[in-house]
């Protein structure tokens, strides 16, 4: 199973798909690959899209947070979108939601960025 | 009332945190649990064997994890056990929030996740001997009364 993760450039905005399983084992790939692809020059923002995540737990949390307060720290921001019911509720007891925005659904999500997709 | 039972170990490595939530899963299926309460069952094993490796064997990948699931009638017990560091003062680690490794992007959700998903919650731990989380959940009590 395990995950895989799409990152694909929408002008100055970094998309992030994720797809699979969400756990200790595969997150500590996933940070790596991540922090790698938000260096990446030009990249302002950052929508993290989690519709196609079969499986999250609290190392998902943990990634996820550890990105936000990187990126906040340098002033920029994330949205995260599309989140499955059983995702959405692990964000609502974890008290996650006060903290990080989240959007309905992609294209909305990169609308709030100012990117408008055709 | 029908008893069913079985156990398994495995050695201390992430790799595993998967194949032990779907064995898990894949037992406790003949209760003919919904898809949500399957996949809390799956989140519960995910967290507790993430926290032996992690905290109990501090990612030693040679030590072992056991799994004993038992099924009575529609009810699942399901005890989690390690022979790792123990925990010093488990009211405290089972607070909301409280992590012994921030460092290691760590929120301190686990024990709430499994507290939240599963009806009942016990933790038992000596230092220097290991920990053992023993959980109960009753699947589907409505669909139990009716038939
Ligand atoms: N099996 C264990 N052996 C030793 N200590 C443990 C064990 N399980 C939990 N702990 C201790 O209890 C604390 C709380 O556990 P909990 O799962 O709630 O949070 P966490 O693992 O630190 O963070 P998260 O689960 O959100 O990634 C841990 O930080 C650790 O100190
Ligand atoms: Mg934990």
């Amino acid at each position: 199973m395990g995950l895989t993760v799409d990152y694909e450039l929408k002008e100055t905005i970094l998309l992030a798909r994720l797809n699979g399983e969400l756990d200790h084992h595969t997150a500590s790939e996933l940070k790596e690959s991540w922090q790698l692809a938000l260096q990446q020059p030009g990249i302002k923002h950052m929508v993290l899209n989690l519709e196609s995540l079969s499986f999250m737990d609290s190392s998902g949390l943990g990634v996820i947070l550890g990105r936000y307060k990187e990126l906040k720290a340098e002033g920029r921001e994330m949205v995260v979108c599309s989140l499955t019911p059983a995702v959405d509720r692990l964000f609502q007891l974890s008290g996650l939601f006060k903290i990080i925005r989240f959007e309905e659904n992609e294209r909305y999500a990169l609308e709030t960025f100012g990117v408008v997709l055709s | 009332m029908n008893t069913n039972m079985m156990r398994f170990s495995f050695s201390s490595q992430s790799r595993n945190e998967a194949f032990a939530r779907v064995t898990v899963a894949s037992f406790v299926s003949q209760l003919d649990p919904t898809m949500d309460e399957l996949t809390e069952i799956k989140t519960v094993v995910s967290e507790a064997v993430t926290n032996s490796i992690i905290h109990g064997y501090n990612s030693d990948p040679d030590q072992m994890i056991t799994i004993i699931c038992t099924l009575s009638d529609d009810e699942v017990e399901l005890i989690i056990q390690d022979e790792g560091v123990g925990i010093p003062d488990v009211d405290e680690a089972m607070e909301p929030l409280y992590t012994s490794k921030p460092d290691l992007e760590r929120s301190g959700m686990g024990f709430t996740i499994m507290e939240n998903f599963m009806d009942h919650v016990y933790v038992h731990s000596t230092e220097g001997e290991g920990t053992t989380v023993t959980m109960n959940k009753q699947f589907n009590r409505s669909k139990a009364m009716s038939q």
